[in-house]
């Protein structure tokens, strides 16, 4: 009783009302930042739907490939037993035909055939023909003999009701695997053609499997199940040895001999898992070839050239921009604040008019008829015969960018160079240095954080920049966004696009790093 | 030519104005010479021209007319980095971007010092600052008053023989102020090189220089030592720009050669030392220090003329007292007495003499 008083020392501090003071400060804190985040939630639900969320779709884009096992996955699942092997040594089996025959009798209704070409195209061309033919030709195969066969038998495996009733028997799917898993192809057919199902006929495919399935199983097996129709199904099973049997592969090189060709079914089995780097393969001049990684073609090599040159041109129109910019902004920083101020409305003039504008402006005074041309030529210093091409070539580039990206260069530069007091420089002469000493030793390192700044933000501008190569860039001076932007928009490939993106994007990234290491982004600073 | 008496210095202002607009005169003729060795302060208020004459001295500015010599020889056309003239700036301008012992290596660099002889110098001139175990350090990583030290160390590491130093203690406070006041009055001292300093705090003028050359309005009002200055200023601009003092005005009514009878606006008569009054009537500005004011009666002599106060405030201040005033219909009259043991606390509201020696009393200009 006598110790039972509350000693300040031991036990958690308590405030006035008597809660752990921890716990009330929580309280407190968490409200605070509750109300931190309700003010910026706006903002970050719009980077998050417009800035995460495309970079990672792109991310994912980059790698992602389930087309191929969604659009025909019975054969996905058969090939994994095969291997592929160089000229026609180890020809797929029947078993692989017949899958890849109910997989594409199901995509060919939906029409998901011609994208699984489209894709397929990318790695083998002639993929997308080949697809699109065998659509057209697989429900003219000669498997309706499968059909004629048990209708011959029985009349009544015409009737779709009891085809129904036995697809729903309990155990139908032991007996009968492959079956089982069409009809549910056909039940999606049937639905997607708004039809019912009892009152539609199977179409030759199920016959085609029920037969295979009928000679696979042992005769005990299917004397076993006593659903519906197993009478008709012993009957049948005891007389398909006798049926003409159809061989899928001879159909199917029918349609198109290439279907015998391994180079085939091994690229859709290298691309049939879901997710590839197939893609990140064809960015870096190589490809996922049935035989393993392989460089590409000699004559399809252009992107490890493209992002060469992209880096290269970025460095230049960096440097130039450094070259051009670091006077104007030391010119800026050093006049009166009236006349800078005016000289800064017109380094910042061209934000003001249209980018197109100024690169059309640029085609016209560069090209070969152009006001640069024309003048050189007055002044006799080109005859006319030759004139400069100075536009659609790396040169026109270089020199529309520069002049596009120069702000970015002198703003931050010219923000740095403002907070240098001029009592450095003066210091530094007073002290006996030269004016070049003087600019080199003390005013020049102390400008580093803004070309720092102008740097990066040129060079990151302009690794990404589009319209202006694409305007002036002819071939030789077009950059990998170009590439991009054709696969985005003309070839459709969007995995390959993402893959260039991610690549340029780590590019960026570690560029970024590299600087940060040798610079310090500390030393960055825009003013 | 008219040959003047500033010839001889080591620094020599002839005639030099100065005009950044082509309209107003911010330096108008200066003339001023400096001997070698010599402390000068250049002290005035905010914008009367003393950085514009450091600046025009190191070389920054040149000058719109007259002579700028340096040991002789005329300066005006050689380039700053060519005149060899030390240089202290107020924000004191270390070099950011490199330690304390490059910063003070950088002068002996651009003048080819070998890398050797370089350090001995370097550590010599950071012994002298008591900053000798700083050389590794940055600027940012020194306190305000190290920062200062610093940048003396490098004014005087290559070894000029002009420093100008331009209010390098401004951003200082109180007392660490007065300490670098008898750090850099000692080096320099013992250096014996020519010191140029500028200020508008009139402690660091007196308590520093050897001359002080009082600014005001681009002209020098009085170049004298800080004694002279303070006791015998020329003009009313200098008696009220340094130290306290107490005006009253009044025209003269007596004068002879070292005696001046001034009558007061209230009809009261006082005397005085002329100055600048030259005949009887003149209007004049008369000032007196306030520790020079005597109440005490049998102090003043016999025939002196004294003023009717009355008290209106005492302040107790430790060494000494300041008593407020009213005299001649002025009520901001000081009177400062020191704490002695038998020093008379005046009560407000008592009704006094006062009275001063003549020679402490001057007519100025009104
Ligand atoms: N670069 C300049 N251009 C135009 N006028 C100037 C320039 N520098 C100074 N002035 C003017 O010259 C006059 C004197 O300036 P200065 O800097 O010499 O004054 P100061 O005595 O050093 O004042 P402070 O004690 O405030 O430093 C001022 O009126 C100032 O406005
Ligand atoms: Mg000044």
């Amino acid at each position: 009783m006598t110790d039972a008083t509350n000693s300040p020392s031991t036990g958690p501090m308590l405030s006035a009302d008597g809660t752990p003071l921890k716990k009330s400060l929580q309280i407190a804190l968490r409200r605070q930042k509750l109300r931190a985040l309700a003010l910026v939630a706006p903002l970050l639900l719009f980077v998050l739907v417009s800035f995460i969320a495309p970079i990672a779709d792109m991310l994912f884009r980059s790698v992602e490939n389930e087309i191929v096992s969604e659009t025909i996955p019975r054969t996905v699942i058969a090939l994994e037993q095969w291997d592929y092997q160089d000229g026609n040594a180890a020809a797929p089996s029947d078993d692989i035909y017949a899958a890849l025959y109910v997989d594409l009798s199901e995509a060919e209704e939906f029409k998901t055939h011609t994208r699984l070409g489209s894709r397929l195209n990318y790695e083998t061309t002639g993929m997308s023909s080949l697809l699109r033919k065998t659509g057209r030709g697989i429900g003219r195969m000669d498997t309706d003999e499968y059909t004629k066969q048990f209708e011959a038998l029985d009349p009544k495996w015409e009737d779709p009701a009891v085809w129904v009733a036995m697809m729903q028997s309990p155990g139908i799917a032991d007996i009968l695997p492959e079956t089982a898993s069409a009809w549910q192809s056909w039940q999606r057919i049937v639905a997607n053609k708004n039809d019912v199902l009892a009152e539609e006929q199977p179409e030759d495919f199920i016959y085609t499997m029920l037969y295979r399935d009928l000679i696979a199983q042992p005769a005990s097996a299917i004397a076993a199940y006593s659903g519906s129709g197993a009478e008709m199904l012993q009957a049948a099973d005891s007389a398909v040895d006798g049926f003409e049997a159809i061989s899928l592969r001879e159909q199917f090189l029918d349609i198109d001999k290439d279907w015998a060709d391994p180079q085939i079914w091994g690229t859709i089995k290298a691309f049939s898992s879901p997710y590839t780097a197939g893609y990140f393969l064809s960015s870096v001049d190589l490809q996922l070839t049935p035989a393993g990684i392989e460089p590409q073609p000699e004559n399809q090599q252009i992107y490890m050239l493209l992002f060469g040159r992209t880096m290269f041109m970025s460095m230049v129109i960096m440097g130039s921009c450094i070259l051009l910019g670091y006077p104007i902004a030391y010119l800026l920083s050093n006049l009166p604040l009236r006349t800078s101020n005016l000289l800064l409305i017109l380094v910042l003039l061209p934000f003001w008019t249209s980018l197109l504008v100024r690169t059309s402006a640029w085609k016209v005074l560069l090209q070969q008829q152009g006001v640069i041309n024309d003048i050189l030529v007055w002044l006799g210093l080109v005859s006319d015969a030759d004139r400069l091409v100075m536009i659609n070539n790396q040169f026109g580039t270089i020199v529309a960018m520069t002049h596009i990206l120069l702000p970015f260069m002198i703003l931050p530069l010219y923000s740095v160079m403002k907070t240098i007091p001029p009592s450095y420089v003066r210091a530094a002469k007073s002290l006996g240095a030269t004016n070049w000493t003087a600019f080199w030793r003390v005013y020049f390192p102390q400008s580093v954080p803004g070309i720092g700044a102008g740097s990066i933000l040129v060079f990151i501008l302009s690794i990404g920049y589009y319209i202006t190569p694409e305007l002036v860039g002819g071939t030789t001076g077009t950059f990998i966004s170009n590439r991009i932007a054709y696969h985005i928009s003309s070839s459709l490939n969007w995995g390959l696009a993402a893959a260039l993106g991610t690549i340029l994007l780590a590019v960026v990234l570690l560029l970024y790093w590299v600087y940060d290491r040798i610079v310090g982004i500390d030393n960055v600073s825009l003013g | 030519m008219v040959s003047t008496n500033t010839d001889d210095g080591f620094v020599v202002f002839d005639g030099v104005q100065k005009s950044y607009d082509g309209e107003n005169l911010v330096v108008k003729d200066l003339n001023l010479s400096i001997a070698k060795g010599e402390f000068l302060t250049m002290l005035g208020p905010s914008g009367s021209g003393k950085t514009t004459c450091l600046m025009m001295l190191a070389g920054f500015e040149t000058a719109t007319n007259g002579a700028i010599r340096l040991g002789g020889k005329e300066i005006n056309n050689i380039p700053p980095h060519k005149r060899g003239i030390g240089m202290v700036f107020q924000n004191y301008a270390l070099f950011p971007h490199m330690t304390v012992a490059e910063n003070l290596s950088f002068p002996l660099e651009v003048r080819k010092i070998g890398k050797a002889e370089r350090e001995t110098k370097v550590q010599r001139a950071l012994d002298m600052v008591q900053m000798g175990d700083f050389g590794g350090r940055r600027p940012a990583q020194l306190s305000g008053g190290q920062q200062q030290r610093i940048a003396l160390a490098r004014a005087l590491v290559f070894e000029a023989e002009l420093v100008l130093m331009d209010e390098p203690l401004g951003a200082l406070d109180k007392q660490l102020r007065e300490h670098m006041q008898f750090e850099i009055k000692h080096i320099s001292d013992n250096l014996g090189i020519t010191v140029v300093y500028v200020t508008h705090d009139q402690t660091e003028a007196l308590t520093m220089s050897d001359r002080v050359a009082v600014f005001e309005d681009g002209r020098i009002q009085q170049l004298a030592p800080p004694d002279e200055l303070y006791e015998q200023p020329k003009n009313s601009f200098v008696a009220q720009f340094i130290g306290e003092n107490n005006t009253l005005m009044g025209k003269v009514e007596k004068i002879d050669q070292d005696l001046a009878v001034v009558r007061l606006d209230n009809g009261d008569l006082i005397d005085t030392v002329p100055v600048n009054v030259s005949s009887v009537g003149d209007r004049t500005l008369v000032s007196i220090r306030p520790e020079r004011v005597e109440f005490n009666r049998e102090r003043l002599l016999p025939d002196a003329h004294t003023l009717k106060a009355e008290v209106l405030e005492f302040i107790y201040m430790g060494d000494i007292y300041r008593t407020r005033l009213r005299v001649a219909g002025k009520d901001d009259f000081i009177v400062k007495t020191r704490n002695a043991p038998d020093q008379r606390r005046l009560k407000p509201g008592e009704m006094i003499e006062i009275g001063w020696r003549p020679q402490d009393c001057r007519a100025l200009d009104a």
